[in-house]
Formats: structure tokens, sequence, C-alpha cells
């Protein structure tokens, strides 16, 4: 059975938990993103601004010496670090951008934690000749100040949002109050596999270009599929966007690594999949980090990607049947993930994407020369570098 | 009490419903009894209850800090209905909360403890109808009216889906947008309001978001709604006399007389 179904679930999970004054402007996205985003032209016209602005196809990249460093498996890297604005969030934000656009939307929204997906929804709106307005948490906004800036040039606004937990959940929040406020004119552009149907899907949708380039490229290097494709879990985007075009290929271990921050032992982190419990937050039906009577928790990770007390439906699902394996990194492995693979490969991930690099390492350990792991480099770490001095207690 | 009754109850009268929100435990669970007396002495014809949840999407900042009040002075289901079960008055109560709070309790579970705390109906802001089918059926075993919304987006075929399943009244969102205290209401009100009778029939239509103010609820009434919700002006009063909670009653039954003369004669 293909899922979603036609009510947008993945068994239980997922559907459209959204407020009545939402419901048609949510079956209009729906119908948008099923009539215009199918077409032809639509196609045409995002793959030509995916490879002429944004950079793809990204590279897979045989880590050599990482690999031989942790004398096991070879790792291969996905390099969505490599695209435009420095992370996989413009696949997403280009297609929706050019949605809202042929919708006849003028305005649109987003939410943004580490400031990824808001720089990402910045750039498709400038490129698209839209304006755009970016909410974030005073917290995060905190924590990324670089993102802001970027995001100031590139003539977004951005709206900081003091209610709650003051990050992504909380923008997420406030991004719906604009949309239920604004519906007529504003495209709500979601950030990850989260939201009410047809969020996840279309999100999913957008982003497996990563898994499709992955399947030709590892053909061509290797002749052979991976062992296991390894990707960090926050919303999970990066995760659906290269884990969907293998879900069939059940030999494939597809494993996702959630924030472990300050220990699974601890309250936290960011393991909605593993530690949360079924829930709805946020239009959608899915795994959470809340109390017994249904409050949402706090959660806690040094990557404000991965900070947030929920996760995208479809992974729920995924989860569940057993098709993915979920892991986590603390922020401590993460740093030392992120250590290694600047020293090792001159590259600087991303701290989200560190924690699957973190898990990358510790399983190639135990595997033999020929296997092969790639794992999802969903971002740069450049954004990131002012927490790790402060992690190392270096003042820049 | 239950809606139908209090609705022909006040058609006799020749009284328009005024309905008056506040979220329990805000500043505190034991000033919610008190608050709620207030209200009744004032003369609101239903009381709607917030549960409050830690992420309310569909509401303003006077109700998302009511909300985190509330939750930080201690409150949760458990309290809020040994709190219902203590307002003496022979008066709808209605609850206001999000879903996730209904699922975590169980949908029988928390109808179920409604009925035994003499609420006699449920809004739940963020569950449409195309997902309420659970819920729906847990409110018909226990005999409790699940209230919906609609709002001026809604299309004439989702208002006929959910006008099947409305009991008690159906709640019109007045204008695009979150909870709050608005300068003026919309003047969409008095078209949507006729959009959706046509549709609905003879289910009574109680106007809520942005109506603070005697002359907003006289326009409302005017208007032809059945009811007037008025929530975020008292969470206001709450919020600047939280201090003083005899002052704070005072200023409820007030605000609450004020409104309540302009749904008479009618």
């Amino acid at each position: 059975m293909v899922l979603p179904d036609k009510h947008g679930k993945y068994e239980q999970y997922g559907g459209k938990f959204a407020p009545e004054v939402l419901m048609p402007a949510i079956e209009d996205v729906e119908r948008g993103y099923n009539e215009i985003a199918k077409k032809r032209e639509f196609q045409d016209e995002l793959n030509y601004l995916l490879s002429e602005f944004a950079g793809r196809p990204t590279p897979l990249y045989h880590a050599r010496n990482l690999s031989k460093q942790v004398d096991g498996a070879s790792i291969y890297l996905k390099r969505e670090d490599l695209l435009h604005g420095g992370a996989h969030k413009i696949n997403n934000t280009l297609g929706q951008a050019l949605l809202a656009k042929k919708m006849g939307k003028k305005r649109i929204i987003a939410e943004t934690g580490a400031g990824q997906h808001g720089v990402a929804t910045a750039i498709a709106a400038r490129a698209l000749g839209l304006e755009c307005e970016v909410y974030m948490g005073t917290e995060d906004i905190e924590r990324q100040k670089l993102n802001v800036f970027r995001m100031n040039l590139l003539g977004a606004r951005v709206i900081p949002v003091t209610s709650g937990s003051c990050t992504l959940k909380d923008a997420i929040n406030e991004a719906m109050r604009d949309w239920v406020t604004n519906v007529e004119d504003t495209y709500y552009l979601i950030g990850s596999v989260v939201g009410p149907h047809p969020y996840p899907l279309m999100v999913r949708g957008f982003q497996s270009v990563i898994g499709k380039e992955t399947r030709r490229q590892i053909m061509d290097k290797e002749g052979r599929l991976p062992d296991k494709i390894i990707a960090c879990v926050g919303g999970g985007s990066n995760a659906m966007g290269i884990f969907h075009e293998f879900i069939g290929e059940r030999r494939i271990e597809l494993v996702g690594v959630e924030a472990g921050g300050k220990g699974l032992d601890t309250k936290e982190h960011g393991a909605s999949l593993g530690l949360g419990t079924d829930g709805v937050l946020h239009g959608m039906y899915s795994k959470l980090l809340q109390d017994k009577y249904g409050q949402i928790s706090i959660s806690y990770s040094i990557s404000a990607g991965l900070d947030y007390p929920g996760v995208g439906p479809e992974l729920s699902y995924l989860v569940k049947s057993g098709r993915v394996k979920v892991s986590h990194a603390t922020d401590e492995q993460a740093l030392k993930a992120f250590g290694m693979l600047c020293r090792s490969e001159g590259i600087i991930p991303a701290l989200e994407s560190s924690h699957a690099v973190h898990q990358a390492i510790e399983l190639a350990g135990s595997m033999n020369v020929d296997d092969i792991i790639v794992v999802n480099l969903s971002g740069r770490g450049d954004k990131d570098v002012y927490t790790v001095a402060e992690a190392q207690g270096v003042k820049i | 009490m239950r809606l139908k009754d209090k609705f022909s109850e006040l058609e006799k009268k020749k009284e328009k419903a005024l309905i008056g929100f506040f979220t329990a435990g805000d500043p505190n669970p034991s000033s919610t009894i008190k608050i709620a007396e207030a209200l009744i002495e004032g003369g609101v014809d239903i009381l709607e209850l917030g549960l409050p949840f830690s992420d309310p999407i569909a509401d303003g900042p006077l109700i998302q800090k009511s909300s985190e009040r509330s939750l930080r002075a201690g409150m949760n289901p458990d309290v809020y209905f040994e709190l219902a079960k203590g307002i003496k008055a022979d008066i709808p109560l209605v609850c206001l909360t999000y879903y996730n709070l209904v699922l975590q309790r169980g949908l029988d579970s928390f109808v179920r403890d409604c009925v035994s705390s003499n609420i006699s109906s449920l809004i739940v802001p963020d569950l449409p109808v195309e997902e309420s089918t659970p819920l729906h059926e847990a409110c018909l075993r226990h005999e409790l009216d699940l209230i919906y919304l609609v709002a001026p987006t809604t299309t004439d075929k989702r208002l006929k889906a959910i006008s099947e399943r409305a009991r008690g009244f159906i709640y019109l969102v007045s204008s695009l947008g979150v909870t709050g205290v608005r300068e003026s209401v919309s003047a969409s009100v008095k078209p949507n309001i006729s959009r959706i009778r046509a549709v609905s029939g003879d289910i009574p239509l109680a106007v809520g978001f942005g109506i603070s103010r005697p002359a907003h609820v006289r326009e409302v009434a005017d208007a032809g709604a059945d009811g007037i919700i008025v929530g975020s002006a008292f969470v206001r009063l709450i919020e600047e006399h939280s201090d003083n909670i005899n002052q704070l009653t005072d200023k409820v039954r007030d605000l609450c007389m004020d409104l309540k003369k302009q749904t008479k004669g009618r």
C-alpha cells in the first residue's frame, strides 16, 4: 500500500489537525501540490533552479581519510553542504516558493530553528520575487546571529518569537498564527516533513532528489547500493530526503540519528523518535516529547536544527514499523565527530549533520572494509563555529 | 445544564446568549471558582472554561500568556475537573482545550470526566471535522456536545459536513486571525451569519474572536447571532488585576453586566 493514504495518514500518524480557519488553505496547498507541482512545466522550471541556481547535483564524496581512520566500512558523504545557502533546505524552499508563486501568493512566511531554513526561504523568495518574513525564537536568534544577519541581507524580515521556550516549536506556533490571520495572500512555507498533510508528503517529495541522486552516484562509483544510510533527524527532512528512495530496498539499513543533547537519561535532549509518545502537535499526529497530560516538553540540543520536541509523521511510522532504526548522538559526541571530519577531510559539517557523522564512525568500525555507508551531510558548519568555539572555551 | 435548554430558555426571554471565557487556573487555581462566580453574577449565560495547552496555536498573546501563567501555577486536567465540579451554578459549562490533552487522557476518559464535572460540551479548536470522528463518537456515547468552529474561509462543502455533526452551537470565528481584543467587529460577520445559517439550519450560532466591548456585543447581536463569545477581554482583566482578587472579581462582574445588557430585549 502506498502511504500516506488520502487523508494524509501513515497508519495512525500524520493527518490534518489544524484550526478550521486554515483548513481551506491547507486544501489549496494540497490541490496546488497535486495539480501544479506535478506538471512537466513546473518540474522543468524547478530542475532548472536546482541545477543552475542551487548547485545540484551535489557530489557523493568518498571520505577516504575518515574511512581509513575508522578502519572499517567505506564512508561516503552526500554533500548537501555544498548547496547554495549551505544546506539541503533549499531543495524544499525552491519547490514550495515556486508553488506559492504559481498559486498566486505574494508573501511567504516561514519558521526557522538553526536559521538554515530561514536563509533558504529568503534566498528562494528573492530568486522568485516574493515577500518573505521568517519567525525565529529569541533563543535561536541568540545562538545563530550569523544566519539572522544573512536573512536580513537577503531582504527577509526576521520576526523574533518570545512565547514558550523561544525556539523552533514556538516559531512554528507563531507562523501558524500569522497564516491564520493572513491566509488569503500568504503561503506558509514549512521547512521540514512536519505539519498537517500535505506538508510532510510535499517536503519529502521536494527533498527526495537527494536519495535519487545518491542511488545513481553510488551505482556509478561502486556498482552496488550501500549497506547503511545515515541521516540526522530533527523534523526529519534531510532523513526522509535520502531514505525515501531506498525504503523498498529492505537490505539497506536506514538509520536516523536524533539529538542526544546532554544524554537520554537527562531531560535535555531532542529524541522524539527514541523516547517520545504519540500525540498531536503542529497539525500532525506523531511522536512527541510530552508529559503525561499532553503538555509539550522543551527539547534541547547544541544544534538548533535538532532542537524540536516532535518529528515528521512518516518517520514515526517508519520507526514503528521497524524500517528505520533510530539512534542518537549527544552534544559531546557530535562535537567530537565535527572535529574529526574537519581534520580528516577538510570539511566543516553543520552540528546537525555531525550527529550523523558520529553514528557513521561508530558503525563503520565494526563493519567490513567492503561495506559501504552513506551519510547525508545535510549542511555546512560555518554557522556553528561560534557555538563550537564556545564549547572549546575559545573566544573569537 | 445542556446548551439546547439554555438557548430555548433565552429565546423565550428574548435574549441572546452571553458566553464568557477565561483560562482555568489563571492566575492560580484557587481564584478560578471566584472568577467563575463573578461571571455568573454578572449575567453570563454560558461559561467556557479553558484548559490550557503549552502550544495554543489558535490563540493570540493574551490567552497565550494566560495559559503560561496557569500552567506555571500548577494547572493540569486533574485539577481542572476538580475546579469545574466546584462551580455551583445552573448554566451550561463548556470545556475549551486542544486535542492533545484530550488524546492523552483517553477520549472516553476525558469525555466522562467532563460529564461528571457538570461540563456539558467541549470545544477543540485544532480538531477539524475530518479528524473528529473518534471524539465525535465518544461524545455521542456520553451525551456531551462537541462544538465545531467555522471561519469566514470555510467553504460550503465543509460547512455542510460540519453542520451534520454540530451539537450545542456552531462557533463562528468573526474574522481571520487568532483570539484577542480588537478595535472593531469585522463587517463580514453579518453576511457570514446568513451564509452559515442557510446551510446549518436551526442550530444556534455563536460568534467569537475579537469581541470585547458592549458596542461589539450589540453589533454582533444585531447581525443575528444567537450567542456572543467574549474571552480575551476577561483574560486581560485577570492579567491586570491578578494581585488583587476582590478588585479582579469586581471588574469582571462589572464588564460582564455591561456586556449582558446588550443581549436583552431581542
